[in-house]
């Protein structure tokens, strides 16, 4: 790339300076997010991203566009960090309406104070996400805000992929008969969340699920391209996507109890806090909708792929037009499984 | 999970329901119509709910649910206290997390929070108290909330506050006991309760024998009951089975963790902080005697209510709020007027809507909604 010079960055903390459209701003964004997600397209330094039109006829017939900002305290858990989540979120996003992910890209908000090395290793962890899953972050903006007006960094991708021709994903295709499936256990990423807070002091080394999930939906779209629902369980959990497909297809989703991956350490935070693992976020699942008589196949598949070892068939979509979820206990009773009004907060006792 | 999954064990539940309805026989008042059974306890409520205990059972045992969700039963007037509190610029207001989102007149603590008030959600009184550590130059007040279960801790937190000498550390005091309260529902008019499920935990702390009046006096039989859904059913086993015999007693169902004469350390701690309130007023069941504990004058100088100026004022429940009517089982929740409608989670009017653990609330999530509303239509029809 010809005219580019990588210079180097001296200061070790963001200040105003670094979004101020002058010689700092352009030595922040050469040497971090240029150097950093080393895509051709970035390394133009003009004001868009160029993108070849053929790349995208050539896998499919529709454009899938999406976009999400990412706000977690800590920056840093185990297993992720908001950089991870930030590549991994919106790939997932086009991934479960069958797109094949393309292009991010980048928009920082950052606090002034925030430390170099933070970002840089946000930077890289975004750059090693994308990489892992065939995705290019091709373009960027930079804010830099006054102290208190952002926790340290906020960031947003959007991203664009292509639909393959004759696949059909959507909430309202729930079927009576159809199986739900989810990838792996729920709850690990709310849970990682709660304990890096280092609020309960608990013992114990949750990690995060954040993982980009298009590998795992290519791999099921190949053994069942008539996949009728699919969604990441992200904010809300699994009982949010349930009730979303339930309400859009007019019908009731009985979850089965006894069928749902949870691991122990994440039950028992759940216990000792009163919360419901049906709620908790997650940033690697997905919840699909599929023909009964394709699960077998789909589920052999998803557990050969590293993303959903654990899959599991958790509940069934039966005929009644209620749109609502119910839980079979493992106990032997059944509940509603509602939507939440708010956040899930601690019960006192 | 070990130690848990144990008291969730499906086959065990069946064998239970099996014994319970057998008992059928033995009990001719089960004859005349529902027996009416009340777990006094927000927490056991919730396992009902989360189980679907309801369903198991036959339909001649009826399960009430009571006002022992802390959360539920808290005037809007004090919630008001709590947001005046919380918005004076010097204070930081500490809160369990579900006390959050309790309405008062105006707002609730969340809404203060929004518009700027510092409201932090803790897990324990101590880690309020150790934010006062950390911000010597802020006034932390914990919103100390609870039946005894909760009263052993933040007695515990004042005397360690007094032992460190940390003056900017306070209560709000809002602790509530829970005999009174069982004897004020025992004495209502419109009281129809056959047994009691005792709360465990406030039994872990105050032991057995306060409540034997239960069985002395009004003559109905109670089993303090763990929380587990096992543990309820073998609770109702064995109030039944004491209706089969005729008797009226307390029984342990706990007694792997209640003692029978309680926490005595705990117990302890609560008589040298707290004392009795003349009377306490109640969401939904109005102001009982004796039914509270505020903080001993030798402690005035962690006692919120002393330190600062609180408005303190009355707020009355909705008219057609009917959390009492519910609360002593006159009513089921959604024969109330509101149920569903005008008082919903989203916008509670009642206590009962207000927490997860409250019984209103714990239909509205867990139970059919729709189904609920018509079947109060049909009964308005038909009465």
């Amino acid at each position: 790339m010809k005219g580019f010079q990588s210079r180097r960055l001296q200061a070790e903390t963001i200040t105003l300076a670094h979004g101020a459209g002058g010689k700092a701003m352009r030595d922040l964004i050469e040497s971090v997010f240029v150097e950093g997600f080393a895509s051709p397209e970035l390394h133009r330094l003009e004001d868009q991203a160029r993108l070849d039109l053929t790349r995208f006829t050539a896998q499919g017939d529709r454009l899938a566009l999406t976009t999400d900002s990412y706000v977690v305290d800590p920056l840093f858990f185990p297993g992720g960090d908001i950089g991870k989540l930030a590549v991994a979120g919106t790939i997932n996003d086009l991934a479960v309406g069958g797109a094949r992910p393309l292009y991010l890209t980048c928009g920082m908000v950052i606090e002034e104070g925030l430390p170099m090395e933070t970002l840089r290793a946000v930077v890289a962890s975004m750059k090693a996400t994308a990489d892992a899953a065939g995705v290019a972050i091709v373009t960027g903006d930079t804010k830099v805000v006054h102290r208190g007006a952002a926790d340290k960094l906020f960031i947003n991708t959007a991203g664009v992929g292509v639909i393959p021709r004759g696949i059909d994903i959507r909430a309202d295709r729930g079927q009576p008969g159809d199986k739900v499936i989810i990838n792996g256990f729920l709850g690990d990423h709310g849970a990682a969340i709660v304990d890096a807070r280092g609020e309960m002091s608990l013992d114990n080394s949750i990690e995060t699920d954040c993982q980009p999930l298009n590998e795992l939906v290519e791999a099921m779209l190949k053994v069942c391209p008539d996949i009728h629902c699919l969604r990441d369980a992200t904010r809300g959990g699994l009982a949010t996507v349930l009730n979303e497909f339930a309400e859009a297809s007019r019908v009731t989703i009985a979850l089965d109890e006894q069928a749902l991956p949870i691991r122990p350490e994440v039950r028992g935070m759940c216990e000792l806090l009163g919360l419901d693992p049906l709620y908790l976020a997650n940033e690697g699942k997905l919840v699909a909708v599929v023909p009964a008589e394709e699960s077998d196949a789909l589920l052999a598949a998803m557990r050969e792929h590293p993303s959903g070892r654990h899959s599991a068939v958790i509940g069934e979509v039966q005929a009644e037009s209620t749109g609502r979820v119910i839980l079979q206990t493992a106990f032997g009773g059944h509940r509603i499984v509602d939507m939440l009004v708010g956040e899930q907060l601690p019960r006192i006792c | 999970m070990k130690y848990v999954d144990e008291f969730r064990d499906p086959a065990k539940a069946r064998a239970l329901v099996k014994e319970i309805t057998a008992l059928y026989e033995k009990i001719p008042a089960a004859h005349q119509g529902p027996l009416q059974l009340m777990e006094f306890c927000g927490g056991h409520t919730h396992t009902i709910f989360r189980y679907g205990i309801e369903q198991l059972l036959p339909d001649w045992i009826e399960l009430v649910h009571g006002p022992g969700c802390p959360v539920c039963v808290l005037p809007m007037g004090r919630v008001d206290d709590c947001v005046a509190l919380a918005e004076r610029p010097d204070v930081i207001f500490t809160t369990f997390g579900d006390a959050m989102r309790v309405p008062g007149s105006k707002k609730s603590l969340l809404q203060a929070k929004a518009e700027g008030a510092d409201v932090r959600m803790v897990y324990s009184p101590m880690d309020a108290l150790q934010l006062a550590k950390k911000h010597p130059d802020r006034q932390v007040i914990f919103f100390a909330l609870g039946f005894e279960t909760t009263m052993p801790s933040t007695a515990l937190t004042v005397l360690q506050a007094e032992r460190e000498g940390i003056e900017n550390f306070s209560l709000f005091c809002n602790h509530i006991t829970t005999v009174p309260t069982i004897k004020a529902i025992l004495d209502s008019p419109d009281m129809r309760i056959d047994g009691f499920l005792a709360p465990g935990h406030v039994s872990m702390v105050v032991g057995e024998q306060p409540f034997q009046f239960v069985a002395q006096h009004y003559h109905r039989p109670i089993v303090i009951t763990g929380f587990e859904p096992l543990d309820i059913l073998q609770s109702i086993w064995m109030l039944l089975r004491q209706m089969a015999d005729g008797r009226c007693e307390v029984e342990n169902q706990y007694a792997r963790v209640v003692a029978s004469r309680g926490n005595t350390a705990g117990l302890q701690a609560i008589a040298q902080v707290f004392e009795l309130r003349e009377f306490f007023e109640w969401r939904g069941l109005g102001s009982i005697d004796h039914s509270g504990v505020r903080m001993r004058p030798e402690y005035a100088r962690f006692d919120a209510e002393q330190k600062f100026s609180v408005p303190n004022l009355r707020i009355t429940d909705p008219k057609s709020c009917q959390c009492g009517e519910v609360l002593k089982g006159a009513i089921r929740p959604w024969q109330c007027k509101v149920f569903g409608t005008g008082c919903t989670p989203e916008t509670p009017m009642g206590a009962l809507m207000v927490s997860s653990e409250g019984a209103c609330a714990a239909y509205y999530n867990f139970g059919d909604l729709q189904e609920l509303l018509q079947r109060r239509e049909k009964e308005v029809v038909h009465a």
